[in-house]
């Protein structure tokens, strides 16, 4: 019933014309930003998951730690055997000193100066993936021995990642906001012109005792038709458009590039999208459709 | 002057109508037309007659004054209602209106589609009423390639085809030679005498006098006489119609079966 012929003459009027590319446009720019919320939420879960695993141990230098190795330390060794004993640690290292030395030459430059420092000890610690304990529970252990350890558990990070995240998702939630106004705003626009143009037609309707929702449904059965094909058209640019940014992404080959794929989930949302715009093209056409007729007598 | 509003098709009391600020082009309209009358509306161009037909079609409000259409007063009347009431009005327009996009049989089929009858009894009926009219050769004709006599008979169709009650036709047989407007007269007669109330505005002096119905007189926007032609000696001001045919009689022509939607 729905999709029933037409009293209205279609050939080209704006309807027809500008909604399919509009439409399909928006739909285009709405999967990029869709995409981009998913991704970033993918990439920062990657991203919590590989820091929130691990640790640092650091302990504070003595007085007559310059120049002794840090596997000699007795404070470095008694920390370790307690990291090791505890279940949720898969690994635990000390950072050895030709690897701080390497990290600290950039800076300091060279070996003598930074054999002559105090430097902190570390250890780097590796939970378990299921691991329960977190940073403050494992500073609370190694207190108990060793009271000049502190633990790093890159809290700070992190929570300078969720806030960038949760401001750039939010930007996105705007965008993909706006991106459905502007449909409306076109539809709206395109829906009164095409009224315009088919004035005479929908007048003679009206006359012979056509009911407002009979003209409207008509309106909304073209523009629901006109969008899908835009939104499809659109959204199929979108996926090309992604499969080569994931493409390029994935030959970047960097850490800081988590690898995001996108699930069963993620490809539903974006194959709902040009339904969901399809929907707002049909009842902003049918509504600015009856809002207009009531004009009438 | 009281009317009884049960008895009458269409009653106007004191009816007045402006164009947005303009002067009045109608005024203190009084007149009511009763159950399978036939009237001819004339006067000259520029008198009011379209505004008039516009009024009862409801294609417009009147500025003051009482519409009354098949005993509901129009002011009072819900929108909603209306197009029930349209649909007991068939529409004949002066320039046809008919959507050239579509084919006669479509064009014609228009007021069952709104009015919600079965596709296949739209078949059977358009088809019937193309007969009747000469256009079963026309069938699926798109409407410019119709000569204009043929456009107007597609738009007689179009406008009888629910059975209305009341027909209002304006200048029906303005585009067509003297023997296809008799012919088309004659087609309403027999509407007529099946008990549809018509009211036809025309220029056309033959055929008012061969037809012999009374005239409504409109000059300057003022109803100035109604002329029965079988007495004109005795103009009235008053436009009340003798009947022509029993009220309660029901057309049939062609077994269409549009279902007749009484407002309620």
């Amino acid at each position: 019933m729905f999709w029933q012929r037409t009293d209205l003459p279609v050939d080209s009027d704006s309807l027809g014309r500008f909604l399919p590319g509009l439409v399909a446009f928006m739909v285009y720019l709405a999967a990029l930003a869709l995409a981009g919320v998913m991704a970033l939420v993918e990439a920062t879960a990657a991203w919590q998951a590989d820091v929130s695993s691990t640790m640092t141990v650091q302990i504070a230098p003595g007085p007559d730690d310059a120049g002794l190795p840090a596997a000699e330390d007795s404070r470095v060794q008694s920390a370790l055997a307690l990291l090791k004993r505890l279940p949720d640690v898969a690994r635990a290292d000390v950072v050895g000193d030709d690897t701080m030395t390497a990290l600290l030459e950039p800076w300091l430059g060279g070996l003598d100066a930074v054999e002559e420092l105090p430097l902190p000890r570390l250890i780097d610690v590796e939970l378990k993936p299921d691991a329960e304990i977190d940073g403050r529970g494992l500073a609370e252990l190694l207190a108990t021995e060793v009271p000049e350890a502190t633990v790093d558990d890159h809290r700070v990070w992190l929570d300078r990642l969720a806030r960038l995240a949760r401001a750039i998702g939010g930007l996105a939630v705007t965008v993909l906001v706006v991106i459905g106004a502007i449909t409306v705003a076109i539809v709206i626009f395109t829906t009164r012109t095409t009224l315009a143009i088919h004035r005479g037609a929908i007048e003679v309707l009206h006359l012979i005792g056509a009911q407002d929702a009979y003209v409207a449904d008509q309106f909304a059965r073209r523009a629901l038709v006109l969008a899908l094909k835009g939104g499809l058209i659109g959204l199929a640019l979108a996926v090309s458009s992604l499969l080569g940014l994931g493409y390029l992404a994935a030959r970047i080959e960097s850490e800081l590039v988590p690898d995001v794929t996108f699930g069963a989930l993620q490809w539903t949302a974006l194959l709902v999208l040009p339904l969901v715009v399809a929907a707002i093209a049909t009842l902003t056409a049918r509504g600015t459709v009856i809002r207009a007729l009531a004009k009438m007598l | 002057m009281t009317f009884d509003a049960n008895d009458s098709i269409i009653r106007f009391e004191n009816v007045g109508l402006r164009y947005g600020l303009g002067p009045e082009v109608l005024q203190d309209i009084t007149f009511e037309l009763l159950p399978a009358s036939f009237h001819f509306l004339v006067g000259p161009s520029g008198a009011g007659k379209s505004s008039l037909l516009r009024l009862m079609y409801l294609a417009l409000k009147p500025s003051r004054g009482l519409i009354s259409l098949f005993g509901r007063d129009i002011a009072t009347t819900p929108r909603n209602d209306l197009p029930a009431l349209r649909r007991r009005i068939g529409v004949v327009f002066q320039e046809f209106r008919l959507l050239n996009h579509l084919t006669t049989f479509d064009n014609v089929a228009l007021p069952l589609r709104v009015a919600g009858v079965r596709e296949s009894d739209i078949e059977r009926h358009v088809h019937e009423l193309l007969a009747w009219v000469g256009l079963k050769d026309h069938v699926g004709a798109r409407l410019p390639t119709l000569s204009g006599g043929q456009q107007q008979r597609v738009a007689i169709a179009r406008a009888v085809i629910t059975r209305p009650q009341l027909i209002l036709a304006d200048e029906p047989t303005g585009n067509v030679d003297d023997r296809m407007a008799m012919r088309l007269m004659h087609l309403f007669e027999e509407l007529n005498k099946l008990g549809t109330t018509l009211l036809i505005a025309t220029h056309n002096e033959t055929i008012v006098r061969r037809l012999g119905h009374p005239c409504l007189h409109l000059e300057d926007g003022r109803l100035v006489k109604v002329v029965s032609n079988e007495a004109s000696s005795k103009a009235e001001t008053k436009a009340t119609s003798k009947r022509t045919a029993p009220r309660s009689r029901v057309s049939t022509f062609g077994g269409a079966s549009a279902p007749r939607q009484d407002s309620r």
